[in-house]
């Protein structure tokens, strides 16, 4: 294992402080914890958290900022963060309105972050969650239940933060959340696995000429193994997927985000982006922003992943409000 | 046959041996249907268990239990922690204001322990999880009263490799589908290390 680390048991905090020093103005920690929060909160509006393991940078804390989350809670490598953890940053941005989490539908982090909401209401504060599951490679669309939280988060973030900045009620925060979170889909692949630092070697083996389909953000090996084939048909294998689980009709209007893994150079991931948009063109969907970079990556991992939003009206609107995040200018 | 606080901290001293010796094979076992961390969580949650009460002054097992507890529900993280956090909480609960722990008591603590997991975790039997070894093992105490350790052990061991030819249906090996079949769980494993540690220190009380 080859990474610039330090200890692989303190590759968290260290990477916390360093980001709070980048960001002096935007981000604070919580002291004794791995909370990272907005300096100066909005008042009178609904607290936004979210988080999840690390490993994932830009998220959870990149989308820390007005306009998207007030808390981001860092977990282990991989791992979800703890109830006691979750805690600390539910009660540090509720300014009285109540909070909502935004989780993704893994089970540790579904079961940290409940814990989490118990005790925050046996505190007093009014908390709601909402559970992401994007991802259409691990099951059929019509068992929602399984499936995985990956980029689609991002969007969440990203709509459910400007509507609290709106000063719109808990309840009308979450509704918008869960619009967004019916009509995102996403799905990825991966050409190389990646190495969590504590376990010191790879999380699955690929050969040079094969991929991997349908891989998670957790560095977890994905549903189907193939030859290697060309980023016009991965594109498409990827996009068409995503497209039919989503039932979008000609016309619809959608967002794009093609995001990388990690450790895929902008040039595959803009090659990929001209097919997805060939094959949306082909289909007279109308793209009303695409994103490409890297948002919900797997520490080094080399593969990309396709999320497409369904938009509407209220949701374009608020996909193109105001956000300081430091990982999502707008 | 009964335990003491002593015989507490020994299970506990136990577990975390094996978890420590363990902990590249819980890794392994992860890595094929999982995401490879539950031997780093579940290495480190122990390790911390071992720092946290070894120094303190319990007055019965309860209280020890429920620091370990808080522990492992605050340093294992993933899906392991609330899961081995609820079982532990649900033994200190069961064993309230009792310095000697009776079989029966043993009895009453694990049952106790396997719905708080069941609860937790919303899963069954058969769905190739921790419960697919926690369950045979309260069986076996319901069954027998005088059951020897050395059953225990096999038991929770013979149920561990059991999983091997489930299909996953909850957790996060439940993504892999066919794929799962094979493969040990890795939280049954780990809930094999802890039984086998009770068993060793049932047999030395």
């Amino acid at each position: 294992m080859k990474k610039i680390i330090n200890n692989p048991n303190d590759v968290v905090s260290d990477m916390v402080s360093g980001m709070i020093q980048a960001f002096p103005e935007e981000l604070e920690q919580i002291d004794g914890t791995m909370v990272i929060k907005r300096k100066e909160l909005s008042s009178n509006k609904v607290g936004l958290v979210s988080g999840g393991g690390s490993g994932h940078e830009p998220a959870h804390a990149g989308y820390v900022g007005k306009g998207m989350l007030d808390a981001a809670v860092a977990g282990e490598v991989f791992t979800s963060p703890t109830p006691d953890q979750i805690l600390e940053a539910i009660k540090a941005v509720d300014t009285g309105h109540g909070v909502l989490l935004i989780v993704k539908n893994y089970t540790g982090d579904v079961m940290n972050f409940d814990m989490a909401s118990e005790l925050a209401e046996s505190e007093g504060i009014k908390v709601e969650q909402v559970i992401v599951n994007d991802d259409v490679a691990v099951e059929d669309s019509d068992f929602t239940t399984g499936r995985r939280g990956i980029a689609g988060t991002v969007f969440v973030h990203k709509i459910a933060g400007a509507m609290a900045e709106t000063g719109a009620t808990l309840n009308e925060v979450k509704e918008v959340a869960e619009k967004t979170i019916n009509q995102v889909r996403s799905m990825g692949m991966a050409l190389t696995p990646c190495t969590v630092p504590a376990a010191g070697k790879p999380s699955f083996q690929l050969e040079e000429n094969e991929m991997e389909i349908g891989i998670g953000i957790h560095g977890e090996a994905g549903i189907e193994r193939k030859p290697i084939a060309s980023a016009e048909d991965i594109a498409n294998e990827l996009t068409q997927k995503v497209f039919d689980d989503l039932g979008l009709q000609s016309g619809d209007e959608v967002a794009v985000m093609i995001n990388g893994l990690g450790a895929t150079p902008e040039m595959e991931l803009f090659i990929l982006q001209k097919h997805v948009n060939h094959l949306l063109e082909n289909k007279r969907l109308s793209v009303f922003r695409t994103y490409v970079g890297e948002f919900m990556t797997s520490l080094e991992m080399t593969g990309c992943s396709v999320t497409l939003l369904k938009l509407d009206d209220q949701l374009k609107s608020l996909l193109e409000a105001a956000s300081e995040a430091t990982a999502f200018r707008v | 046959m009964k335990l003491q606080l002593n015989d507490i901290r020994n299970w506990l001293e136990l577990s975390n041996q094996l978890m420590q010796e363990n902990r590249s094979y819980l890794i392994e076992l992860d890595q094929a249907i999982g995401d490879s961390d539950h031997g780093i969580n579940m290495a480190r949650g122990f390790q911390e268990v071992i720092t946290k009460t070894q120094d303190q002054n319990y007055q019965s097992p309860s209280d020890l239990l429920k620091d370990v507890a808080m522990t492992l529900m605050s340093k294992v993280g993933g899906a392991a922690g609330p899961l081995y956090g609820t079982a532990f909480l649900k033994l200190s609960m069961a064993w309230k204001d009792k310095n000697e722990i009776q079989v029966n008591d043993i009895k009453e603590g694990l049952q106790a322990g396997l719905d708080g997991i069941k609860q937790r975790g919303k899963a069954t039997t058969g769905e190739k999880t921790m419960i697919d070894v926690w369950d045979p093992v309260v069986q076996l105490f319901k069954d027998d009263e005088n059951v020897a350790p050395s059953t225990i052990e096999e038991t929770a061991k013979r149920a561990m490799n059991d999983t091997k030819e489930l299909k996953a249906t909850k957790g996060r090996a439940s993504y892999f589908k066919e794929k799962s079949i094979g493969h040990i769980d890795p939280g049954s494993a780990s809930s094999y290390y802890i039984f086998s540690a009770l068993a060793t220190s049932i047999k030395g009380a």
